[in-house]
């Protein structure tokens, strides 16, 4: 047996094990049962096959429909906004102008938001938010002459302080990716354009554009993920699952509503499902466009 | 010199390769710099735009720095705003956190043990298949680098209701074990170890195997020491995904007394408003540990946190 174990043939099992093992126990067999239940209706002690009765029913349930749109609308509204800003200030960081000591400070205290947890970020935006006229953003309204906005209330200033959180955690992380982009673009570049006569623009337009798209199309495959993922902003601005009409249901809210709240199991696998093979063909669009199953050259 | 990863890996984000560049190589023997161009002007306009954007940043921590002094009641009534009002300031909610019979501590310190249980063991696991992927050839080798890929990038939300049943099922829930065994092998970690040790030549194990050291031998003593800076940048990312975690941790615990900080400051923000004293000044003191690691450690938060970028 020790002889087994330290043959080089069994080595490389031995170094890999742990992640079989993971990846069996905790996602391709709870996968896989999800599936299986998501074909069946559960009560607890008790399963029937149902067909794709699950499947039917969430086409026809509006709030399915709303959750997803609530989710493509956040996802499309974050790409808006927390693809342009963060580029924009990385390319201002990157140029040569301005000093260096105040571009440091400037960095720590765009990256200092995104330790934060997502609870404390909630708490503390859920009441910079809050009703009331002495609030932040109520103050800051009020100097343009508007009374208290009811934020949480209403379909678009909801939607307006979860992006106001994705923003403010989001945008320093962002600036980092772009800002090491950059950085890896090589000064030969910019000086064999300024030979050839290219003026700031463009330097910008046909050296940095082409050469930071890599890491754009990165920072939108995460954002696309992160914005469709997004549930738990949502759970700490409205202080639970629930908020008014819905406002702020996103997808895997829907998903906890149905399978945690309501332990409608049978149910909530499909919705599940559906979302899983919503992901996995983002994912493997990405990663064949990125060219990760060619074979690597080591 | 801080070199997380190969230099070479590291001036490559994106993970999709370098793009062709444009324009012929530079004439050699000009020494470097950008343009100085634009000036003054340019300069007080960056020293604005830096200034208001770092400053939005700044004001949320500031905004529950003067809550921290603020009554419970006049928090649920008025929210939060910039001003310290010093006729209503008080200690009183410091006071209370620290005489309080409440599970605060507790929370604070069950969240101590997981974060450091947790990373700790992520490192080890981790580094261990990141090496098993980066040193050898098997059958199905490319397949199951494929499923890390795939796992990684898949939303953990994604996947949580079935691993809720699972971990229901082996009886795990509530317990800190649940937390803790189906992240071990991370994705993400194992992915940045691995495309770290691809610049560290096989050759290694060869002399190792020469000298008679068993194959664990090598990893351990020989290879493990070399990983130090990875280990560094991705000891910060796993502590702090583990100190912040919420979603998985909410799932999984039910007994107050094993909560860990993010579960118990969430549970202090009832409708009632009854506990807004601790739940400020709780918060507050959640961030000063991050803080004051992230003014250490800063090089390496960054290098971490932008890791997912780096894919030579």
């Amino acid at each position: 047996m020790k002889k087994l174990l330290y043959s080089p043939k069994a080595a490389p099992y031995l170094f890999i094990g742990p992640f079989i093992l993971t990846f069996a126990v905790f996602w391709l067999w709870p996968v896989g049962q999800s599936f299986l239940m998501s074909f069946q209706k559960i009560i607890p002690g008790e399963a029937s096959f149902i067909g794709g009765k699950n499947y039917a029913r969430l086409w026809n349930d509006r709030l399915f429909w709303l959750a997803l749109a609530n989710s493509f609308r956040y996802m499309i509204c974050t790409l808006l906004l927390l693809i342009p800003v963060p580029l924009l200030l990385a390319v201002l960081v990157n140029s040569k102008v301005g000093g260096s000591r105040l571009k440091a400070v400037f960095k720590s205290a765009m990256f200092v938001p995104a330790l934060t947890s997502v609870v404390v970020a909630g708490i503390v935006f859920r009441l910079i938010f809050s009703e009331s006229g002495f609030a932040l953003m109520n103050s800051v309204v009020e100097v343009f002459g508007y009374g208290p906005v009811k934020w949480l209330k209403n379909d678009l200033t909801g939607l307006g302080a979860l992006l106001t959180v994705a923003l403010w955690r989001w945008t320093g992380v962002n600036m980092m990716y772009f800002l090491a982009g950059l950085q890896a673009i090589p000064e030969e570049y910019y000086e064999a354009a300024v030979i050839d006569g290219a003026n700031a623009w463009q330097r910008f337009w046909y050296v940095t554009v082409p050469n930071i798209k890599p890491t754009v199309v990165y920072v939108v495959v995460i954002s696309v993920y992160g914005g469709l993922a997004m549930f738990m902003e949502s759970f700490m601005l409205w202080g639970g699952n629930n908020s008014p009409m819905n406002i702020g249901l996103t997808i895997v809210g829907y998903l906890y509503r149905q399978g945690i709240e309501k332990n409608d199991l049978g149910y909530a696998s499909a919705v599940g499902v559906v979302l899983l093979v919503v992901v996995l063909a983002i994912n493997l669009t990405q990663l064949t466009a990125s060219g990760m199953f060619k074979k690597e050259d080591k | 010199m801080s070199a997380i990863g190969r230099p070479d890996a590291q001036r490559r984000p994106g993970g999709i390769g370098q793009p062709d560049g444009i324009g012929q190589p530079a004439p050699a023997g000009r020494p470097g710099g950008r343009h100085r161009r634009g000036g003054l002007p340019l300069t007080v306009f960056m020293a604005l735009v830096f200034g208001a954007a770092g400053i939005l940043c700044l004001v949320p921590f500031w905004a529950v720095f003067v809550g921290t002094f603020q009554d419970g009641n006049m928090l649920i009534r008025n929210g939060l705003n910039l001003k310290i009002d010093f006729s209503q300031a008080n200690f009183d909610n410091y006071v209370m956190l620290f005489t309080d019979s409440g599970n605060y501590f507790r929370w604070f310190a069950n969240s101590l043990f997981i974060t450091l249980a947790q990373t700790a063991g992520t490192l080890l696991v981790s580094a261990f298949v990141a090496y098993g992927f980066a040193m050898y050839e098997f059958r199905f080798k490319t397949a199951l680098f494929i499923c890390v890929l795939v796992i990684m990038t898949i939303p953990f939300e994604m996947l949580m209701l079935p691993l809720y049943i699972q971990i229901n099922n082996m009886s795990l829930s509530d317990s800190y074990l649940a937390i803790i065994l189906p992240f071990l092998a991370s994705a993400t970690t194992i992915f940045f170890f691995r495309q770290y040790l691809r610049g560290i030549p096989r050759d290694i194990l060869e002399a190792g195997r020469i000298d008679g050291v068993s194959e664990y031998g090598i990893f351990f003593r020989l290879v493990l020491p070399l990983m130090k800076p990875a280990i560094a940048a991705m000891a910060i990312l796993n502590a702090m995904a583990s100190w912040n975690n919420f979603l998985w941790p909410l799932l999984a615990l039910r007994s107050p007394d094993k909560y860990t900080l993010p579960i118990g400051l969430n549970t202090l923000l009832t409708p009632y408003g009854n506990n807004y004293e601790l739940l400020i000044v709780g918060s507050f003191f959640s961030l000063i540990p991050i803080l004051v690691v992230f003014l250490a450690f800063q090089k390496f938060f960054i290098e971490g946190m932008t890791a997912g970028a780096v894919k030579g």
